[in-house]
């Protein structure tokens, strides 16, 4: 084989797929820009320039009062999102290891209707939860929200841990229980330590669900309990007084900011764990 | 160490689902080694996963030194399994794999160090305790497979397939190290097999199944010698048997098998227990390459064209066609002819098997009613 094959030349061809590619890139990435470039400008530098000049005079007065004004609601959040996300992974691998390994009469049924919850629109839920959180006086509690996420993952979870598990090998199983290991035994020492990949997508697909979660954390909760999504709907749709834009863009930006963390720091096994299937035995 | 009594055992998946066991009575003696050998998909795996308590059994009982076990759990019934996939747990390392079953029982530490230390002396895996089996090759997978069904000293230990997955030349050397081992530890053994030569080597005892029946349960030399039906005789062997179908002659006080080979006729001798009841019975005339070889000089022989020749090293494979089947005979390898010339073959009538046509099953022989001084040429069957 020649070289030329291993270094394209950049021919015409190639030209159009990169400048394809950046424009692309810019589409995505022009608004986080104009919130970025906005976030360090005065309000008075926002309404003179345009949207993509740099800040006459950069400042960080925006962030500091976006995080003033979002701090409490960003940890209300935290407090929701980490239970949540843990509770709904750990339930869903156990739901998938039953589903996969302990198959009992109208497991295939039960699976079948989980799925069906993975296809429920949030909306439709909305009445039935509220009324289930009155009975057991969760109503605009953060433990409420907490169990509303649960319930409504859950279907997402045991699908992901379910499909895992049913491509590791049964005899494992059987294995481990002539070893004489234990229903959760074999979970907790066989199968968990096994699941890392799916664990890292469990984990973000939950958390950027739950974090980035408008609708129920409007209904569920309410004054300080609220989430950071709805206070900051709240920041941004305030009437009073002159549009702080700096404000609302450096508000918005610290309400996504975890979510591209999540990304940045388990985006590998994210990729990893969707597209391998189980660990050879 | 424990004797193992299979009594009437059925075992069926589901509601209106066939038996994939049917009425399985198999009994071995401490220290015995047992091996189970069919065709896939005749429900081997299924009865050791009886045995080890991972399946339930439907009906009849298993029994270890004469205490039924049906109604323990698999980790009370004190049985270790190496399974085919070999199953060793990916995220531990050898040592840990081993030592698992051990830890599950709550052994002290020193005596399970103890335990890894003897397992992997015996199984030369010493250097590979601290790696993880993605790092091992087939072999070595295997070994590890064996060391953790040793560490636990177990009643029992079943094998389903084990060397199955392993290339032709490690086989050979397992299969024999896994005999060395047995007569070491003397543990009672299952072996699952689909390979006859596995079956054969191995085993005190072999139970041949097709279909959730067991065909017949013997020695291996009986297996081999007195299959009770076309089925056994056609799977154990290697080339297999030859089957000749044909219509048994009288001639005076006796019958004969006639072979017709296109050239010339031979009348290969039998003598019948019971004469009547072969009267045109359609029967299938049963040989083993080995019983068909050149013939001496001056003995009687039948001539027939060499179709085909396949050298194999300690002896030569040589094809002739009898009464229109293609027939396998063994010659030494030094007597090897050519393709197309004519071969004078001579046949050991005492080992010759009849079997009936319509059920497969063998006409039973009755050796003891061989005439003294005739039984160098003459087969006895009785109908059964
Ligand atoms: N868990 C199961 N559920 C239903 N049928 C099964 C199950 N396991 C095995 N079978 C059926 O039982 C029969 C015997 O299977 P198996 O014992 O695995 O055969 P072998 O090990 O001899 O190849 C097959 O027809 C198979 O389809
Ligand atoms: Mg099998």
């Amino acid at each position: 084989m020649s070289n030329a094959a291993l270094q394209p030349r950049l021919s015409a061809g190639r030209i159009a797929i990169y400048a394809t590619l950046l424009l692309a890139c810019a589409v995505y990435l022009i608004p986080l820009i104009v919130m970025l470039l906005t976030s360090f400008k005065t309000p008075d530098d926002i309404r003179t320039g345009n949207l993509l000049t740099l800040p006459e005079s950069f400042t960080v007065i925006g962030w500091v009062k976006a995080w003033a004004a979002v701090n409490g609601y960003f940890w209300n959040s935290v407090k929701i999102v980490v239970p949540a996300v843990l509770i709904s992974t750990l339930l869903g691998a156990l739901n998938g290891y039953v589903l996969s390994m302990w198959r009992f009469r109208g497991s295939q049924l039960f699976f079948g209707l989980l799925l069906f919850g993975c296809f429920l629109p949030f909306q439709v839920i909305l009445l039935p939860a509220s009324f289930t959180l009155g009975k057991l006086g969760l109503a605009n509690t953060t433990t409420g929200l907490v169990l509303v996420h649960v319930v409504y993952g859950l279907a997402f979870t045991t699908l992901f841990f379910r499909n895992f598990y049913v491509s590791v090998p049964e005899a494992l199983v059987r294995a481990a229980r002539l070893d004489g290991a234990g229903f959760f035994t074999i979970f907790g020492r066989i199968l968990l330590p096994m699941s890392v990949p799916i664990i890292m997508v469990c984990l973000i697909w939950q958390f950027t669900q739950i974090w980035n979660d408008f609708l129920f954390g409007v209904v569920f909760a309410s004054g300080d309990t609220q989430p950071v999504t709805v206070a900051l709907n709240n920041l941004v749709n305030t009437s009073t007084g002159a549009k702080q834009y700096n404000v609302d863009m450096a508000a918005a930006m610290i309400a996504g900011l975890p979510t591209l963390v999540v990304y940045v720091l388990a985006g590998k096994y994210f990729l990893r764990g969707l597209t391998s299937g189980a660990v050879k035995g | 160490m424990a004797s193992l009594e299979l009594r009437n055992v059925n075992k069926r998946y589901g509601q209106g689902q066939a038996d994939t066991l049917k009425n399985i009575n198999l009994s071995i003696d401490s220290g015995e080694f047992l091996i189970l050998v069919g065709p896939s998909g005749c429900g081997k795996s299924t009865l050791m996963n009886c045995i080890a308590g991972l399946e339930n059994i439907s009906g009849g009982e298993i029994l270890v030194e004469d205490q039924p076990i049906s109604g323990m759990s698999p980790k009370d019934r004190d049985i270790a399994m190496v399974f085919q996939s070999y199953a060793l747990y990916p995220t531990m390392s050898v040592r840990d794999n081993i030592a698992f079953g051990l830890k599950m029982r709550k052994v002290p530490q020193a005596r399970i160090d103890e335990e890894v230390e003897r397992v992997a002396k015996l199984l030369q895996i010493e250097h590979l305790l601290h790696r993880k089996p993605s790092q091992l090759s087939g072999g070595q997978q295997q070994r590890v497979a064996m060391g953790r069904a040793l560490a636990r000293r177990p009643k029992i230990y079943l094998f389903d397939e084990p060397l199955s997955n392993l290339d032709a030349k490690l086989r050979v050397e397992m299969r024999t190290e896994i005999k060395l081992m047995h007569q070491r530890l003397k543990t009672t053994t299952v072996y699952v097999t689909h390979d006859q030569i596995e079956a054969m080597t191995l085993g005190d005892k072999v139970a041949v199944m097709k279909d959730g029946i067991i065909q017949q349960f013997a020695t291996p030399q009986e297996i081999y010698n007195s299959p009770a039906n076309l089925f056994v005789a056609s799977f154990i062997g290697s080339p297999p048997m030859n089957f000749i179908p044909l219509r048994l002659q009288r001639q005076g006080a006796r019958w004969v098998a006639v072979l017709d080979s296109g050239q010339d006729r031979y009348e290969l001798p039998l003598s019948v227990e019971d004469g009547q009841s072969l009267e045109g019975r359609e029967v299938i005339l049963g040989i083993r390459p080995e019983q068909i070889t050149a013939a001496n000089e001056g003995g009687p022989a039948l001539r027939a064209e060499v179709q085909v020749v396949e050298p194999t090293g300690p002896d030569t494979l040589v094809f002739v066609s009898l009464n229109e089947v293609k027939v396998c005979c063994r010659l030494a390898p030094d007597a090897a002819p050519r393709a197309g010339e004519s071969l004078a073959l001579q046949f050991d009538p005492d080992r010759v098997l009849l079997f009936d046509a319509n059920t497969g099953e063998r006409l039973s022989k009755a050796p003891e009613h061989i005439p003294a001084g005739q039984s160098g040429n003459i087969a006895q069957f009785a109908a059964r």
